[in-house]
Protein backbone atom coordinates (compact mmCIF):
# COMPACT_ATOMS: atom_id res chain seq x y z
CA UNK A 1 0.00 0.00 0.00
CA UNK A 2 2.82 2.31 0.20
CA UNK A 3 2.18 3.58 -3.06
CA UNK A 4 -0.61 5.23 -1.98
CA UNK A 5 1.45 7.50 -0.24
CA UNK A 6 3.93 8.34 -2.17
CA UNK A 7 7.07 10.41 -1.76
CA UNK A 8 6.60 12.27 0.84
CA UNK A 9 10.03 13.93 2.87
CA UNK A 10 8.05 16.64 4.50
CA UNK A 11 8.96 16.97 8.14
CA UNK A 12 7.54 18.96 10.94
CA UNK A 13 8.45 22.81 10.84
CA UNK A 14 11.76 23.73 13.18
CA UNK A 15 12.12 27.02 11.96
CA UNK A 16 11.33 30.46 13.02
CA UNK A 17 7.45 31.78 13.91
CA UNK A 18 6.05 35.30 13.00
CA UNK A 19 3.41 36.53 15.63
CA UNK A 20 0.03 35.68 14.60
CA UNK A 21 -3.82 36.94 16.19
CA UNK A 22 -6.49 33.86 14.97
CA UNK A 23 -9.70 35.49 16.21
CA UNK A 24 -8.75 39.09 15.13
CA UNK A 25 -8.02 37.66 11.81
CA UNK A 26 -11.39 35.45 11.76
CA UNK A 27 -13.16 38.62 13.27
CA UNK A 28 -11.57 40.70 10.28
CA UNK A 29 -12.69 38.52 7.32
CA UNK A 30 -16.53 37.80 8.74
CA UNK A 31 -16.29 42.00 8.53
CA UNK A 32 -14.67 42.07 4.94
CA UNK A 33 -16.71 39.25 3.52
CA UNK A 34 -20.59 40.44 5.34
CA UNK A 35 -19.20 44.14 3.88
CA UNK A 36 -18.61 42.70 0.40
CA UNK A 37 -21.97 40.93 0.73
CA UNK A 38 -24.13 43.90 1.67
CA UNK A 39 -22.10 45.89 -1.01
CA UNK A 40 -23.30 42.91 -4.18
CA UNK A 41 -26.99 43.18 -2.44
CA UNK A 42 -27.19 46.90 -2.71
CA UNK A 43 -25.78 47.11 -6.39
CA UNK A 44 -27.49 43.85 -7.51
CA UNK A 45 -30.18 42.69 -5.11
CA UNK A 46 -30.90 39.18 -5.82
CA UNK A 47 -34.07 37.59 -8.37
CA UNK A 48 -37.47 36.93 -7.78
CA UNK A 49 -39.61 36.00 -10.89
CA UNK A 50 -43.02 34.80 -9.58
CA UNK A 51 -43.71 30.85 -10.31
CA UNK A 52 -45.61 29.97 -12.80
CA UNK A 53 -49.22 28.81 -12.08
CA UNK A 54 -51.48 25.91 -13.37
CA UNK A 55 -54.44 28.79 -13.57
CA UNK A 56 -51.86 31.16 -15.38
CA UNK A 57 -50.85 28.79 -17.76
CA UNK A 58 -54.59 27.43 -18.88
CA UNK A 59 -55.48 30.96 -19.10
CA UNK A 60 -52.33 32.35 -21.49
CA UNK A 61 -51.80 28.69 -23.14
CA UNK A 62 -55.19 27.30 -23.03
CA UNK A 63 -54.20 24.84 -25.84
CA UNK A 64 -50.95 23.77 -24.39
CA UNK A 65 -52.27 22.97 -21.33
CA UNK A 66 -55.28 20.68 -22.70
CA UNK A 67 -52.11 18.99 -25.59
CA UNK A 68 -50.82 17.78 -22.16
CA UNK A 69 -53.46 17.12 -19.95
CA UNK A 70 -55.06 15.17 -23.37
CA UNK A 71 -51.39 13.44 -22.84
CA UNK A 72 -51.33 12.51 -19.16
CA UNK A 73 -54.89 11.12 -19.88
CA UNK A 74 -53.78 8.77 -22.36
CA UNK A 75 -50.86 7.67 -20.83
CA UNK A 76 -48.50 9.55 -23.13
CA UNK A 77 -46.86 12.34 -21.11
CA UNK A 78 -43.71 12.71 -19.95
CA UNK A 79 -44.28 11.91 -16.27
CA UNK A 80 -46.98 9.34 -17.47
CA UNK A 81 -44.07 7.10 -19.16
CA UNK A 82 -41.57 8.53 -16.59
CA UNK A 83 -41.03 4.98 -14.59
CA UNK A 84 -39.68 5.03 -11.10
CA UNK A 85 -39.88 6.62 -8.96
CA UNK A 86 -43.29 7.78 -10.51
CA UNK A 87 -44.87 4.30 -12.05
CA UNK A 88 -43.95 1.29 -13.58
CA UNK A 89 -44.76 2.47 -17.89
CA UNK A 90 -41.07 3.08 -17.79
CA UNK A 91 -37.61 1.18 -17.21
CA UNK A 92 -35.85 4.62 -16.29
CA UNK A 93 -32.27 5.49 -16.72
CA UNK A 94 -29.24 3.22 -16.68
CA UNK A 95 -25.60 2.25 -17.55
CA UNK A 96 -24.93 -1.40 -18.80
CA UNK A 97 -26.81 -3.19 -16.47
CA UNK A 98 -26.98 -1.09 -13.32
CA UNK A 99 -30.38 0.02 -13.67
CA UNK A 100 -30.75 1.88 -10.07
CA UNK A 101 -33.83 4.02 -11.53
CA UNK A 102 -35.46 0.79 -11.35
CA UNK A 103 -34.33 -0.71 -8.35
CA UNK A 104 -35.01 2.23 -6.34
CA UNK A 105 -38.79 1.33 -7.25
CA UNK A 106 -41.83 3.73 -6.74
CA UNK A 107 -41.19 5.90 -4.11
CA UNK A 108 -44.28 8.97 -5.38
CA UNK A 109 -46.23 6.95 -7.27
CA UNK A 110 -48.36 9.10 -9.99
CA UNK A 111 -51.47 7.89 -12.22
CA UNK A 112 -51.15 10.75 -14.10
CA UNK A 113 -54.91 9.92 -16.05
CA UNK A 114 -56.41 9.80 -12.57
CA UNK A 115 -54.45 12.32 -10.83
CA UNK A 116 -54.28 15.23 -12.90
CA UNK A 117 -57.72 14.57 -14.52
CA UNK A 118 -60.26 12.30 -13.38
CA UNK A 119 -59.96 13.03 -9.79
CA UNK A 120 -60.11 16.70 -10.25
CA UNK A 121 -63.00 16.38 -12.34
CA UNK A 122 -64.74 14.57 -9.80
CA UNK A 123 -64.51 17.40 -7.39
CA UNK A 124 -66.25 19.93 -9.88
CA UNK A 125 -69.73 20.04 -8.59
CA UNK A 126 -72.90 20.98 -10.27
CA UNK A 127 -72.11 19.93 -13.58
CA UNK A 128 -74.09 16.30 -14.85
CA UNK A 129 -72.93 16.91 -18.38
CA UNK A 130 -69.22 16.71 -17.10
CA UNK A 131 -70.06 13.88 -14.87
CA UNK A 132 -71.58 12.21 -17.24
CA UNK A 133 -68.34 12.27 -19.77
CA UNK A 134 -66.16 11.12 -16.82
CA UNK A 135 -68.81 8.12 -16.80
CA UNK A 136 -68.78 7.53 -20.35
CA UNK A 137 -65.06 7.60 -20.87
CA UNK A 138 -64.25 5.29 -17.77
CA UNK A 139 -66.91 2.29 -19.20
CA UNK A 140 -65.26 2.77 -22.99
CA UNK A 141 -62.43 -0.40 -23.54
CA UNK A 142 -59.37 1.06 -23.38
CA UNK A 143 -58.88 0.81 -26.77
CA UNK A 144 -61.74 3.20 -27.55
CA UNK A 145 -60.32 5.49 -25.34
CA UNK A 146 -57.36 5.38 -26.71
CA UNK A 147 -59.06 6.23 -30.26
CA UNK A 148 -60.54 9.10 -28.41
CA UNK A 149 -57.74 10.37 -26.96
CA UNK A 150 -55.33 10.04 -29.93
CA UNK A 151 -58.16 11.88 -32.52
CA UNK A 152 -58.63 14.65 -30.04
CA UNK A 153 -54.59 15.29 -29.63
CA UNK A 154 -54.06 15.15 -33.60
CA UNK A 155 -57.07 17.80 -33.74
CA UNK A 156 -55.50 19.82 -31.01
CA UNK A 157 -53.01 21.09 -33.56
CA UNK A 158 -55.31 22.42 -35.28
CA UNK A 159 -57.29 24.05 -32.48
CA UNK A 160 -58.61 27.39 -31.79
CA UNK A 161 -59.61 29.50 -28.21
CA UNK A 162 -63.29 30.45 -28.45
CA UNK A 163 -64.75 33.23 -26.31
CA UNK A 164 -64.33 32.68 -22.75
CA UNK A 165 -60.88 30.54 -22.97
CA UNK A 166 -62.38 27.25 -24.07
CA UNK A 167 -60.62 25.39 -26.60
CA UNK A 168 -62.22 24.51 -30.12
CA UNK A 169 -61.20 21.97 -32.14
CA UNK A 170 -63.02 20.47 -35.83
CA UNK A 171 -65.69 18.13 -35.44
CA UNK A 172 -64.17 14.30 -35.16
CA UNK A 173 -65.11 11.23 -33.26
CA UNK A 174 -63.48 12.47 -29.88
CA UNK A 175 -66.25 11.01 -27.45
CA UNK A 176 -66.67 12.51 -24.20
CA UNK A 177 -62.73 13.99 -24.09
CA UNK A 178 -63.61 17.44 -25.15
CA UNK A 179 -65.74 17.95 -22.55
CA UNK A 180 -63.23 16.54 -20.13
CA UNK A 181 -60.64 18.76 -21.61
CA UNK A 182 -62.57 21.96 -21.23
CA UNK A 183 -63.69 21.23 -18.11
CA UNK A 184 -60.39 20.41 -16.67
CA UNK A 185 -59.52 23.92 -18.50
CA UNK A 186 -62.15 25.81 -17.13
CA UNK A 187 -61.00 24.12 -13.34
CA UNK A 188 -57.68 25.08 -14.18
CA UNK A 189 -58.90 28.81 -15.41
CA UNK A 190 -60.67 29.40 -11.96
CA UNK A 191 -57.46 28.18 -9.84
CA UNK A 192 -58.76 25.20 -8.78
CA UNK A 193 -56.71 22.99 -10.53
CA UNK A 194 -53.64 24.44 -8.68
CA UNK A 195 -55.26 23.29 -5.07
CA UNK A 196 -56.99 20.00 -6.21
CA UNK A 197 -53.41 18.83 -6.98
CA UNK A 198 -52.02 19.63 -3.63
CA UNK A 199 -54.91 17.81 -1.98
CA UNK A 200 -53.90 14.85 -0.51
CA UNK A 201 -55.08 12.97 2.73
CA UNK A 202 -53.70 15.43 5.06
CA UNK A 203 -54.75 19.39 5.58
CA UNK A 204 -51.04 20.77 5.84
CA UNK A 205 -49.34 19.61 2.62
CA UNK A 206 -45.50 20.82 1.49
CA UNK A 207 -45.01 18.60 -1.35
CA UNK A 208 -45.58 20.03 -4.94
CA UNK A 209 -44.31 17.08 -6.85
CA UNK A 210 -47.64 16.70 -8.35
CA UNK A 211 -48.19 20.11 -10.19
CA UNK A 212 -44.75 20.41 -10.80
CA UNK A 213 -44.71 17.52 -12.55
CA UNK A 214 -47.72 18.39 -14.84
CA UNK A 215 -46.78 21.78 -15.56
CA UNK A 216 -43.33 20.46 -16.74
CA UNK A 217 -45.04 17.79 -19.03
CA UNK A 218 -46.55 21.12 -20.74
CA UNK A 219 -44.61 24.37 -22.24
CA UNK A 220 -45.28 26.66 -19.22
CA UNK A 221 -41.99 26.50 -17.43
CA UNK A 222 -39.84 25.96 -20.79
CA UNK A 223 -41.26 29.04 -22.59
CA UNK A 224 -40.13 30.93 -19.92
CA UNK A 225 -37.02 29.41 -19.24
CA UNK A 226 -35.82 29.89 -23.08
CA UNK A 227 -36.47 33.32 -22.59
CA UNK A 228 -34.51 33.60 -19.04
CA UNK A 229 -31.34 31.21 -20.84
CA UNK A 230 -32.40 28.14 -18.60
CA UNK A 231 -32.25 25.52 -20.80
CA UNK A 232 -30.03 22.49 -21.04
CA UNK A 233 -28.36 23.35 -23.91
CA UNK A 234 -28.14 26.63 -22.67
CA UNK A 235 -26.19 25.37 -19.94
CA UNK A 236 -29.19 26.09 -17.57
CA UNK A 237 -28.41 23.94 -14.67
CA UNK A 238 -25.57 26.51 -13.46
CA UNK A 239 -27.71 29.84 -14.41
CA UNK A 240 -30.79 31.28 -12.73
CA UNK A 241 -32.87 33.84 -13.98
CA UNK A 242 -31.86 37.51 -15.12
CA UNK A 243 -28.19 37.95 -15.18
CA UNK A 244 -27.01 36.20 -12.11
CA UNK A 245 -24.43 34.04 -11.45
CA UNK A 246 -26.13 31.39 -10.06
CA UNK A 247 -24.62 27.82 -9.15
CA UNK A 248 -21.40 28.54 -11.21
CA UNK A 249 -20.05 25.63 -9.40
CA UNK A 250 -22.10 23.50 -11.35
CA UNK A 251 -20.21 24.18 -14.73
CA UNK A 252 -18.48 21.23 -14.63
CA UNK A 253 -21.73 18.91 -14.12
CA UNK A 254 -23.63 20.98 -16.88
CA UNK A 255 -20.90 20.92 -19.39
CA UNK A 256 -20.97 17.25 -19.91
CA UNK A 257 -24.35 17.89 -21.32
CA UNK A 258 -22.95 20.06 -24.29
CA UNK A 259 -20.72 17.11 -25.45
CA UNK A 260 -21.14 13.69 -26.99
CA UNK A 261 -21.76 11.06 -26.00
CA UNK A 262 -23.77 12.39 -23.03
CA UNK A 263 -25.61 15.36 -25.53
CA UNK A 264 -28.12 12.58 -27.15
CA UNK A 265 -27.60 9.97 -24.85
CA UNK A 266 -31.20 8.44 -23.54
CA UNK A 267 -28.79 7.97 -20.45
CA UNK A 268 -27.12 11.14 -20.00
CA UNK A 269 -28.52 11.59 -16.65
CA UNK A 270 -27.12 8.87 -15.32
CA UNK A 271 -23.88 8.78 -17.13
CA UNK A 272 -23.01 12.70 -16.27
CA UNK A 273 -24.10 11.78 -13.02
CA UNK A 274 -21.82 8.73 -12.59
CA UNK A 275 -18.80 10.43 -14.11
CA UNK A 276 -19.52 13.22 -11.98
CA UNK A 277 -19.81 10.80 -8.73
CA UNK A 278 -16.16 9.17 -10.00
CA UNK A 279 -14.90 12.75 -9.79
CA UNK A 280 -15.80 13.59 -6.92
CA UNK A 281 -14.08 10.51 -5.47
CA UNK A 282 -11.14 11.20 -7.38
CA UNK A 283 -11.28 14.58 -6.11
CA UNK A 284 -11.30 13.43 -2.19
CA UNK A 285 -8.37 10.56 -3.11
CA UNK A 286 -6.34 13.71 -4.68
CA UNK A 287 -3.49 12.66 -2.28
CA UNK A 288 -3.57 9.24 -2.94
CA UNK A 289 -3.25 9.17 -6.92
CA UNK A 290 -0.21 8.80 -8.43
CA UNK A 291 0.23 11.95 -10.48
CA UNK A 292 -1.97 14.15 -9.85
CA UNK A 293 -0.74 14.22 -6.32
CA UNK A 294 2.82 14.85 -8.25
CA UNK A 295 1.97 17.34 -10.13
CA UNK A 296 2.02 20.25 -7.78
CA UNK A 297 6.17 19.51 -6.73
CA UNK A 298 6.29 19.50 -10.96
CA UNK A 299 4.76 22.79 -11.90
CA UNK A 300 6.51 25.51 -9.61
CA UNK A 301 3.56 27.65 -8.32
CA UNK A 302 4.75 27.09 -4.79
CA UNK A 303 7.54 29.01 -5.73
CA UNK A 304 4.85 31.58 -6.57
CA UNK A 305 3.31 31.17 -2.72
CA UNK A 306 6.36 30.89 -0.87
CA UNK A 307 8.62 33.33 -3.10
CA UNK A 308 9.27 34.91 0.65
CA UNK A 309 10.34 31.82 2.40
CA UNK A 310 12.39 30.72 -0.09
CA UNK A 311 13.86 34.44 -0.57
CA UNK A 312 14.93 34.60 3.10
CA UNK A 313 16.17 30.85 2.63
CA UNK A 314 18.81 31.65 -0.22
CA UNK A 315 17.31 29.46 -2.75
CA UNK B 1 -2.41 15.85 31.65
CA UNK B 2 -2.66 12.27 32.51
CA UNK B 3 0.10 12.44 35.09
CA UNK B 4 -2.00 14.48 37.36
CA UNK B 5 -5.31 12.84 37.14
CA UNK B 6 -6.23 11.64 40.56
CA UNK B 7 -6.57 7.52 40.91
CA UNK B 8 -9.89 6.13 40.15
CA UNK B 9 -10.85 8.45 37.69
CA UNK B 10 -9.05 6.72 35.09
CA UNK B 11 -11.83 4.63 33.74
CA UNK B 12 -13.88 7.85 33.46
CA UNK B 13 -14.83 8.18 30.11
CA UNK B 14 -14.99 11.78 30.64
CA UNK B 15 -11.69 11.96 31.91
CA UNK B 16 -9.92 9.68 28.88
CA UNK B 17 -12.02 12.20 26.50
CA UNK B 18 -10.39 15.19 28.07
CA UNK B 19 -6.92 13.59 28.57
CA UNK B 20 -7.42 12.01 24.33
CA UNK B 21 -8.77 16.17 23.68
CA UNK B 22 -6.49 17.76 25.27
CA UNK B 23 -2.97 15.53 24.07
CA UNK B 24 -4.63 15.76 20.20
CA UNK B 25 -4.98 19.73 20.68
CA UNK B 26 -3.46 21.39 23.43
CA UNK B 27 -4.76 24.85 24.12
CA UNK B 28 -1.63 26.92 22.34
CA UNK B 29 -2.10 24.25 19.17
CA UNK B 30 -5.96 24.79 19.02
CA UNK B 31 -5.68 28.78 19.20
CA UNK B 32 -1.94 29.29 18.41
CA UNK B 33 -0.33 32.73 18.63
CA UNK B 34 2.23 32.66 16.54
CA UNK B 35 2.57 30.81 12.88
CA UNK B 36 5.29 29.57 10.94
CA UNK B 37 7.21 32.20 8.79
CA UNK B 38 6.73 30.42 5.68
CA UNK B 39 2.46 31.54 5.70
CA UNK B 40 3.44 35.11 3.92
CA UNK B 41 1.00 34.87 1.08
CA UNK B 42 -2.34 36.27 0.32
CA UNK B 43 -3.48 32.45 -0.43
CA UNK B 44 -3.72 31.80 3.08
CA UNK B 45 -6.30 34.89 3.45
CA UNK B 46 -9.02 32.20 1.72
CA UNK B 47 -9.40 29.73 4.31
CA UNK B 48 -10.44 31.70 7.15
CA UNK B 49 -12.79 33.90 4.24
CA UNK B 50 -13.92 30.83 3.50
CA UNK B 51 -15.37 30.54 7.26
CA UNK B 52 -16.36 33.60 7.44
CA UNK B 53 -18.59 33.19 4.36
CA UNK B 54 -19.75 30.59 5.88
CA UNK B 55 -20.54 32.79 9.25
CA UNK B 56 -22.27 34.99 6.87
CA UNK B 57 -24.08 32.95 4.96
CA UNK B 58 -25.25 31.14 8.58
CA UNK B 59 -26.41 34.49 10.35
CA UNK B 60 -28.16 35.57 7.14
CA UNK B 61 -29.84 32.18 6.80
CA UNK B 62 -31.13 32.45 10.39
CA UNK B 63 -32.73 35.67 9.83
CA UNK B 64 -34.67 34.50 7.27
CA UNK B 65 -35.43 31.53 8.88
CA UNK B 66 -36.91 33.23 11.58
CA UNK B 67 -39.46 34.77 9.56
CA UNK B 68 -40.36 31.45 7.41
CA UNK B 69 -39.50 30.53 4.25
CA UNK B 70 -42.31 33.20 2.06
CA UNK B 71 -40.95 36.55 3.76
CA UNK B 72 -38.06 37.57 1.59
CA UNK B 73 -40.90 37.46 -0.92
CA UNK B 74 -43.17 40.54 0.16
CA UNK B 75 -41.10 42.56 2.33
CA UNK B 76 -38.04 44.80 1.60
CA UNK B 77 -36.28 43.81 4.32
CA UNK B 78 -36.42 40.44 3.90
CA UNK B 79 -35.61 40.44 0.37
CA UNK B 80 -32.22 42.17 1.49
CA UNK B 81 -31.62 39.64 3.55
CA UNK B 82 -32.49 37.08 1.34
CA UNK B 83 -29.98 38.86 -1.26
CA UNK B 84 -27.37 38.83 1.54
CA UNK B 85 -27.89 35.38 1.66
CA UNK B 86 -27.27 34.58 -2.02
CA UNK B 87 -24.11 36.66 -2.17
CA UNK B 88 -22.38 35.03 0.01
CA UNK B 89 -23.24 32.02 -1.16
CA UNK B 90 -21.69 33.06 -4.21
CA UNK B 91 -18.65 34.28 -2.32
CA UNK B 92 -18.52 31.33 -0.37
CA UNK B 93 -18.10 29.03 -3.30
CA UNK B 94 -15.91 31.63 -4.38
CA UNK B 95 -12.83 31.88 -1.95
CA UNK B 96 -13.42 28.22 -1.11
CA UNK B 97 -12.32 26.83 -4.64
CA UNK B 98 -9.37 29.49 -4.30
CA UNK B 99 -8.49 28.32 -1.38
CA UNK B 100 -8.98 24.20 -3.08
CA UNK B 101 -6.81 25.51 -5.87
CA UNK B 102 -4.32 27.25 -3.36
CA UNK B 103 -4.01 24.07 -1.36
CA UNK B 104 -3.57 21.64 -4.12
CA UNK B 105 -0.72 23.69 -5.73
CA UNK B 106 1.21 23.53 -2.42
CA UNK B 107 0.00 19.55 -2.12
CA UNK B 108 -1.07 20.89 1.47
CA UNK B 109 -1.62 16.82 2.48
CA UNK B 110 1.91 16.14 3.07
CA UNK B 111 3.42 15.24 6.09
CA UNK B 112 0.72 13.14 7.17
CA UNK B 113 -2.06 15.59 6.23
CA UNK B 114 -4.30 13.75 3.79
CA UNK B 115 -7.18 13.90 6.48
CA UNK B 116 -6.90 17.52 5.88
CA UNK B 117 -7.48 17.42 2.37
CA UNK B 118 -10.33 14.87 2.00
CA UNK B 119 -12.09 16.93 5.05
CA UNK B 120 -12.03 19.50 2.89
CA UNK B 121 -12.80 18.50 -0.79
CA UNK B 122 -15.81 16.64 1.24
CA UNK B 123 -17.23 19.76 2.77
CA UNK B 124 -16.83 20.96 -0.89
CA UNK B 125 -19.28 18.44 -2.37
CA UNK B 126 -21.45 18.46 0.87
CA UNK B 127 -22.29 22.42 -0.21
CA UNK B 128 -23.32 21.47 -3.59
CA UNK B 129 -26.34 19.96 -2.23
CA UNK B 130 -26.66 22.66 0.44
CA UNK B 131 -27.08 25.42 -2.00
CA UNK B 132 -28.90 23.25 -4.37
CA UNK B 133 -31.61 22.54 -1.56
CA UNK B 134 -31.96 26.36 -1.42
CA UNK B 135 -32.52 26.80 -4.87
CA UNK B 136 -35.41 24.81 -4.93
CA UNK B 137 -36.85 25.95 -1.55
CA UNK B 138 -36.82 29.51 -2.75
CA UNK B 139 -40.67 29.41 -4.14
CA UNK B 140 -40.70 31.19 -7.09
CA UNK B 141 -39.57 30.42 -10.83
CA UNK B 142 -36.20 29.26 -10.50
CA UNK B 143 -37.09 26.97 -8.01
CA UNK B 144 -40.04 25.52 -9.87
CA UNK B 145 -37.57 24.95 -13.08
CA UNK B 146 -34.55 23.69 -10.77
CA UNK B 147 -36.42 21.18 -9.42
CA UNK B 148 -38.10 19.98 -12.38
CA UNK B 149 -34.64 19.50 -14.27
CA UNK B 150 -32.57 18.75 -11.36
CA UNK B 151 -34.99 15.75 -10.46
CA UNK B 152 -33.77 13.88 -13.71
CA UNK B 153 -29.97 13.62 -12.45
CA UNK B 154 -31.11 12.37 -9.30
CA UNK B 155 -33.94 9.95 -10.26
CA UNK B 156 -31.67 8.45 -13.01
CA UNK B 157 -29.39 7.17 -10.07
CA UNK B 158 -31.88 6.33 -7.98
CA UNK B 159 -31.35 9.29 -5.30
CA UNK B 160 -35.01 10.28 -6.33
CA UNK B 161 -36.19 7.49 -4.34
CA UNK B 162 -35.80 9.25 -1.19
CA UNK B 163 -34.42 12.84 -1.93
CA UNK B 164 -37.14 14.49 -3.67
CA UNK B 165 -36.42 17.89 -4.80
CA UNK B 166 -39.94 18.53 -5.96
CA UNK B 167 -40.97 18.09 -2.32
CA UNK B 168 -40.59 21.62 -1.12
CA UNK B 169 -40.69 20.64 2.76
CA UNK B 170 -38.03 17.71 2.62
CA UNK B 171 -35.71 20.22 0.73
CA UNK B 172 -36.32 22.90 3.18
CA UNK B 173 -35.74 20.92 5.84
CA UNK B 174 -31.85 19.54 4.12
CA UNK B 175 -31.37 23.06 3.76
CA UNK B 176 -31.81 24.57 7.25
CA UNK B 177 -31.02 21.70 8.97
CA UNK B 178 -29.46 19.04 7.87
CA UNK B 179 -26.81 20.26 5.01
CA UNK B 180 -25.78 23.15 7.03
CA UNK B 181 -25.53 21.02 10.05
CA UNK B 182 -23.35 18.57 7.84
CA UNK B 183 -21.28 21.15 6.34
CA UNK B 184 -20.47 22.74 9.64
CA UNK B 185 -19.24 19.62 11.42
CA UNK B 186 -17.09 18.40 8.29
CA UNK B 187 -15.38 22.78 8.46
CA UNK B 188 -15.03 21.54 12.41
CA UNK B 189 -13.10 18.77 11.87
CA UNK B 190 -11.51 20.40 8.77
CA UNK B 191 -10.20 23.57 10.95
CA UNK B 192 -9.19 21.09 14.07
CA UNK B 193 -7.04 19.19 11.44
CA UNK B 194 -5.55 22.18 10.23
CA UNK B 195 -4.69 23.07 14.20
CA UNK B 196 -3.51 19.41 14.97
CA UNK B 197 -1.26 18.89 11.83
CA UNK B 198 -0.24 22.73 11.26
CA UNK B 199 0.18 24.73 8.11
CA UNK B 200 2.41 22.47 5.41
CA UNK B 201 5.60 23.51 5.14
CA UNK B 202 7.11 24.30 1.60
CA UNK B 203 8.51 21.87 -0.50
CA UNK B 204 12.05 21.50 -0.12
CA UNK B 205 14.55 22.50 -3.13
CA UNK B 206 16.66 20.50 -4.34
CA UNK B 207 19.56 23.21 -4.12
CA UNK B 208 18.48 24.94 -0.76
CA UNK B 209 17.73 24.16 2.39
CA UNK B 210 13.82 25.20 2.21
CA UNK B 211 11.59 23.55 3.79
CA UNK B 212 11.23 21.57 7.03
CA UNK B 213 15.02 22.10 7.17
CA UNK B 214 16.29 23.68 10.37
CA UNK B 215 15.49 27.54 9.74
CA UNK B 216 18.01 30.05 9.16
CA UNK B 217 16.23 32.11 12.25
CA UNK B 218 16.10 29.60 15.06
CA UNK B 219 12.51 30.39 17.05
CA UNK B 220 12.34 32.65 19.64
CA UNK B 221 10.60 32.98 22.70
CA UNK B 222 8.93 36.32 22.27
CA UNK B 223 7.42 34.97 18.70
CA UNK B 224 6.96 31.35 19.45
CA UNK B 225 5.26 30.60 22.91
CA UNK B 226 2.27 29.28 21.69
CA UNK B 227 2.60 28.67 18.34
CA UNK B 228 1.75 25.44 17.10
CA UNK B 229 -1.06 25.57 14.26
CA UNK B 230 -1.49 28.01 11.61
CA UNK B 231 -4.22 29.25 9.27
CA UNK B 232 -6.04 27.02 7.52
Amino acid sequence: MSFLRGRDDTKPWTGAYAPYDLIKELCVAIGVIALLAVLLTVLFSSPDDKPSTIAQWSRQMPVDFVTTATAELDGKSGTAEYGPPYNHNGSGQHIAFIELQKWLGVSHPIDTANDYVINPLHSVPGNPALQSAIATYQAAPAKTQAAWTEAYSAALEKATVGPGGAVRVPPGAYGPVPVMMNGLLALAQSGGLDGALLTSSQFFQTDYTNPLLFMADGGVLEKRAEAQHLLGDQWGMMNETGSYPGQVWLWLYTFWYQIEPFKESENADALVMALMGLLSLAFICVPFIPGVRDLPRGIPIYKLIWKEHYREQGA
Amino acid sequence: MSTTTPPGTRTSWTTRTRERAVDALPPEKLLPDGQPTYVASWIYVFGVASIAALIVIISSGMVLALKGPAWWHYTGIGHFFNSIHLWSVELFFFVMVVHLWGKYWMAAWRGGRARVWITGAITFIVAVPCALTGYVSQQNFDAQWISTQAKDGLNSMGIGAFFNVTNFGQMYSYHVLLLPLAVMGLVAAHVLLVRRHGVVPPFELKTGSAGSAPAAVPPTAEATPNAGGGRS
